[in-house]
């Protein structure tokens, strides 16, 4: 099985996608082709040169300054207050005329200790002896975070606003019916990891950064453009940093937080600002958290070969071992009754059915014994006229579209190879009565740029539509426009209009990738 | 005779329900007896350690723990803790007392009830410390051992380590008593994560241990304190090279954490397995089980943890089970009424009535006081107003008492915020208490201020609090309430929600606009300093913003649910609008 193949071939240099329609992704060679359409959220574009980053960081301004006058006591309470016990014993090992010398020597040996210590319990979790902004990078849905103009992206579950997070440790409110564009800074929102709005809610914006997670409250009303810091309550535990994933249940009571340094997982009551944390020992973290669209069930992937999913009733967890490496990305069918994941090491996406209904009291349940691969990405050459052009390869992230028939799935690339650049593939996907996957084709942005970071819009009525974040700097929405074949809708908005949809006579748009048998 | 063979069935069901309750507490105590073995095991190897003679400690363990003094000292530390569970039973609430100042705090502290609570912990301290003593061994075995005359006589003396240990064990007794109080210690909060009993324990324990072993060290730190300066100064341990003693003083630590270890273990038992959820059913086929369901139990006032029970399983029955959900849009056989949801939706919204009406009648008293003070700025503030004064501390032993006889739901306040609930004509006849009533203090300009006793301020901060105090009720109506016409949209066969469907929406509506106005008087949105390393549930202080998100979340589940749809519902035009407001995502 090699899915990429049955893929309609990447697009030729310099063309862009621009939509899909009647049943085709449609191209052109610049973003001005874009077609005209009655809901068009703004094309924004943010150089890097626009921001204004910080140039150094705090520690490292220390050495500009003369001092050395202090005395040992106040040196030592200076180390003890920034660098903690190790840059206590650090000081007085390293202030030798100045201390007794068995001091330093114990002290010595301690850090000594301590580091043996350290070094062994990283040798059992690799990742606990990254500094946290290494940390984000390596745990982040974001492509290369580290280098990415836009560092977080969240559309609002309900309107057409959306937040976007920025190099500079800001974030910006955009939304189409308001001519202000709130800025967010905070002296702690720094390294901003992942943003979530709260459902059910027009106001408050969750983030995740390096120290702490706060929740901003927006005014959707108010006029100001720097809402100030008094509108964000910061939200912190011991332990628990940097925060790499949150997840808002979709009732908006309670907030997940994870952090690949804290081995529990906080439910957030942010009201009144309290936590419970549910504590699971292995794994060495949280690194990833996915809340399922119906509210029963989380993922949470740790830093080692193992994820856990949770139930959200009585908060019991299902262990679910890998073979070859952490779960790097999920997402839940709109039903919340099929997850899809990756794995990091492996070219192909995995599928578990959880057939519960909330009904059953929880424990008699079963859940699935196995995973069922669903797809295949591994790499694929397309002949093109510009060249062989290799597609495939590791997963960064998954993105289903809340009707739930559309996949987007961000391929890693291979950043030596130039040929081998990331790249979107879409999956069409149908998962009533039977779970179906169907090729649709390739997003690609302009010549040069990555994409970076991907979401679905909430509620888009003509279909889906795609956010991409670009390595540029620039953040566009592909809409895919179709049907839904699901149910009807029985939304207040009526019956939908007329289809315009012709069967293409091509042979990769009808050859299924993969259909679940029913037994 | 029918309504005497009713009221028989309603006190038999009543009866069945609170039976739960007791039944709860009892399963605790157990449990905390269960665990009693192997945290007195813990207890006595670190209190005999060594460090220097390792396999020695281990083998005078094992000696001790199956000697008789050590079998006869676990009885007595098994009776202590089914004493404090039964204590903790005795003076339990689920809606706090809230102090709004300093006077009533100390009212509440010398509440004879609060005093008998104070004495009987007190001897159960004593009664540890003993137990402790005996098991150490060593010096502090005995009260009295024998000590040479001059004169040649052999004749018993005191034994200062023994009876240190003692004292030390009443003080932590009489300061963990203290501190329930001022931490509302016997306040059950409940949660909004619903665990297993087991996992719950084990998430906490963690934090048990904390609190037990960093108390203790303040326990102790102010009882040498006192014992220094209290104490005989012919002992020859009540000087300061005596108290410094580091063996004397590890023994005393790791006894008071051992005593304040195996009674917060009971505690949090207790909470635990009383806040467990309870599944009331919906309906019965059979009417004398009718008083044991949901809908009845709902109404009922006592005890209020029951009603608290109904109201959690309410929130929760709304949320997860679709079967129960369609037992409360069924319609009665024969007749056809929806009985079940018109009780169920007639109670939630009477509540949250009642707290709006509350948080009216708070804002109307506060802005005329703001009135009051232009009129009388002239009079002396600094004269006692026998009135508040003798108010004051009646009205708190009539309201500590609450645990279960009073029906806190309409009173839970102190007694200076008694004036805003009055009747209006009530308050005029009550206007001159009204004007000395300590909160009166704090609106004064600030040279006045100055002269009016710290004592006597209240807080605006913990009079918002105490407006909030029962609000779990509310969150759980509203939360109910939301979740039920939420699923209506699609699970409702007989339209029963669509009737009530006005009348909720504009009971919340009326609600956000009260809230509303509360947050913005001064301190009412500031946030408490919340303690983490306590054993003292601090929920209630953040309950009023709990309050608030689920109310803005309760009304936009609604109108994303029903969309356009809500412009058919009959609503006022000011609701009209704000409901409008909320279509938009403005709010």
């Amino acid at each position: 099985m090699c899915s990429l193949a049955l893929f309609p071939p990447p697009l030729p240099y310099g063309q862009t996608t621009v939509c899909e329609s009647n049943n085709e992704l449609l191209s052109g060679s610049s973003t001005e082709d874009q077609l005209k359409q009655d809901f068009s959220p703004p094309s924004l574009s943010f150089p890097r040169e626009s921001l204004k980053l910080h140039s150094r960081t705090e520690n490292s301004s220390k050495a500009a300054f003369l001092d050395h006058s202090e005395t040992l006591w106040m040196r030592s309470a200076a180390a003890w207050r920034d660098g903690g016990l190790t840059g206590l014993l650090n000081e007085i090992t390293n202030s030798h005329p100045h201390v007794p010398k068995w001091l330093s020597m114990s002290s010595g040996c301690i850090l000594a200790l301590l580091r043996w210590v350290s070094s062994f319990h990283g040798s059992l979790f690799p990742h606990l002896t990254l500094s946290s902004e290494d940390m984000i990078a390596e745990f982040s849905q974001v492509l290369n975070w580290s280098d990415c103009v836009v560092r977080a992206f969240a559309w609002h579950p309900h309107t057409d606003k959306f937040a976007v997070a920025l190099l500079d440790d800001s974030i910006k409110i955009y939304n189409p019916k308001s001519a202000t564009t709130p800025t967010l800074k905070h002296r702690l929102q720094r390294n901003v990891a992942v943003v979530q709005w709260k459902p059910l809610c027009a106001s408050a914006l969750a983030v995740g950064c390096q120290n702490c997670l706060l929740v901003w409250h927006v005014d959707p009303c108010s006029l100001s453009t720097r809402p100030s810091a008094g509108c964000a309550h910061v939200l912190s535990h011991p332990g628990h940093a940097p925060v790499t994933s949150i997840a808002w249940s979709p009732s908006g009571s309670l907030l997940l937080s994870a952090s690949p340094m804290d081995t529990a997982m906080m439910v957030w009551d942010v009201a009144a600002e309290s936590c419970v944390p549910l504590q699971r020992v292995g794994g060495g973290g949280v690194t990833f958290l996915s809340w399922s669209p119906d509210g029963s069930h989380v993922l949470a992937s740790t830093p080692s070969a193992l994820f856990r999913v949770w139930e959200t009733r009585m908060w019991t967890c299902e262990r679910w071992p890998c073979i070859k490496g952490r779960c790097q990305s999920g997402c839940w069918s709109p039903d919340g009754s099929r997850l899809l994941f990756t794995v990091q090491g492996e070219t192909v996406i995995y599928a578990l059915t959880f057939t519960n209904t909330p009904a059953v009291p929880s424990g008699t349940s079963k859940g699935p014994h196995a995973a069922v691969v669903v797809a295949d990405l591994s790499e694929t050459t397309f002949n093109t006229p510009d060249g062989d052009i290799v597609v495939g390869g590791e997963i960064q992230s998954l993105a289903w579209d809340p009707r739930g028939e559309r996949l987007a799935v961000l391929l890693k690339g291979d950043p030596r190879a130039a040929d081998r650049s990331p790249i979107i593939a879409v999956f069409k996907t149908r998962v009533r009565p039977i779970f179906e996957l169907l090729p649709c084709g390739f997003v690609q942005g302009e010549p040069g740029a990555e994409p970076r970071l991907m979401q679905f819009h909430p509620n888009f009525r003509h279909g889906a539509l795609l956010t991409v974040c670009w390595s540029s700097g620039r953040i566009t929405h592909v809409p895919f426009y179709f049907l839904s074949a699901s149910i009807p809708r029985l939304g207040p908005s009526g019956s939908p209009t007329l289809p315009h949809v012709q069967e293409r006579p091509a042979d990769f748009a009808n050859q299924s990738l993969f259909t679940e048998l029913i037994s | 005779s029918g309504d005497v063979k009713r009221v028989t069935q309603i006190g038999r069901s009543r009866f069945m329900d609170t039976l739960v309750i007791c039944w709860r507490a009892a399963a605790s105590i157990a449990w905390a007896v269960l665990l009693l073995p192997p945290s007195t095991a813990i207890f006595v190897f670190l209190s005999k350690f060594s460090v220097l003679h390792p396999i020695q400690t281990i083998s005078e363990c094992f000696s001790m723990l199956t000697s008789a003094t050590a079998i006869f000292s676990f009885i007595l530390l098994c009776g202590v803790i089914i004493m404090v569970g039964f204590l903790n039973f005795e003076y339990y609430t689920v809606i706090p007392t809230i102090a709004c100042s300093k006077i009533a705090l100390f009212g509440q502290l010398l509440h004879p009830r609060q005093l008998v609570n104070s004495l009987v912990h007190c001897i159960m301290g004593m009664i540890v410390a003993w137990c402790s003593a005996v098991t150490i061994g060593f010096r502090y075995e005995t009260l009295g051992h024998p000590c040479a005359q001059t004169d040649g006589y052999h004749q018993m003396c005191l034994n200062e380590y023994h009876l240190i240990l003692l004292l030390g064990g009443a003080f932590v007794g009489f300061s963990h008593s203290l501190l329930g109080v001022i931490h509302n210690m016997n306040y059950v909060s409940f949660h909004t994560v619903q665990q297993y009993k087991y996992l719950r324990f084990k998430g906490c324990l963690p934090l048990v241990v904390r609190c037990s072993a960093t108390q203790a060290l303040y326990s102790v730190r102010n009882f040498i304190v006192v014992y220094y300066f209290l104490g005989n100064s012919a002992h020859p341990l009540d000087s300061i090279a005596g108290l410094l003693d580091l063996s004397l003083l590890y023994h005393l630590w790791i006894s008071a954490t051992f005593l304040l270890f195996t009674w917060y273990i009971m505690l949090l038992l207790f909470r635990i397995f009383l806040t467990e959820g309870y599944s009331f059913p919906v309906q019965s086929s059979f009417t004398e089980d009718a008083d044991h369901c949901l809908p009845k139990v709902l109404t009922e006032k006592q005890p209020m943890l029951l009603k608290f029970l109904a109201l959690q399983d309410l929130a929760l029955l709304s949320q997860h089970s679709p079967l129960r959900r369609c037992e409360v849009f069924s319609l009665s056989q024969p007749g056809g009424h929806p009985h079940n949801w018109n009780a169920i939706s007639k109670e939630c919204l009477s509540l949250l009535a009642d707290l709006t009406q509350r948080l009216v009648a708070y804002h109307d008293t506060v802005a005329t006081n703001g009135r009051a003070k232009s009129l009388s700025s002239g009079k002396d503030f600094m004269s006692p107003r026998p009135t508040a004064f003798m108010k004051t501390p009646a009205s708190v032993f009539a309201r500590s008492i609450a645990g279960g006889q009073q029906s806190p739901l309409t009173a839970p306040f102190t007694p200076d915020l008694d004036s805003p609930f009055m009747s209006p004509a009530l308050r005029r006849l009550a206007a001159p208490v009204e004007q000395g009533s300590p909160w009166y203090g704090t609106v004064q300009s600030p040279h006045i201020m100055r002269r009016v006793p710290k004592l006597w301020s209240t807080s605006t901060e913990a009079s918002s609090q105490a407006l909030f105090a029962d609000s779990q009720a509310h969150i759980w109506a509203l939360e109910g309430l939301s979740y039920l016409v939420q699923a209506s949209f699609s699970e409702d066969q007989f339209g029963v929600v669509q009737t009530t469907l006005p009348s909720i929406l504009s009971c919340m509506l009326v609600l956000q606009e009260a809230v509303d106005r509360h947050f913005k008087l001064p301190h009412a949105s500031s946030k408490p300093v919340r303690s983490t390393s306590s054993m003292g549930d601090s929920t209630y202080k953040t309950l009023r913003f709990a309050l608030r998100a689920t109310l803005k979340t309760a009304i936009y589940r609604i109108t994303t649910t029903f969309g356009d749809h809500l412009n058919a519902v009959q609503l006022s035009a000011e609701h009209q609008k704000r409901l409008q407001q909320f279509l938009e995502y403005k709010e």
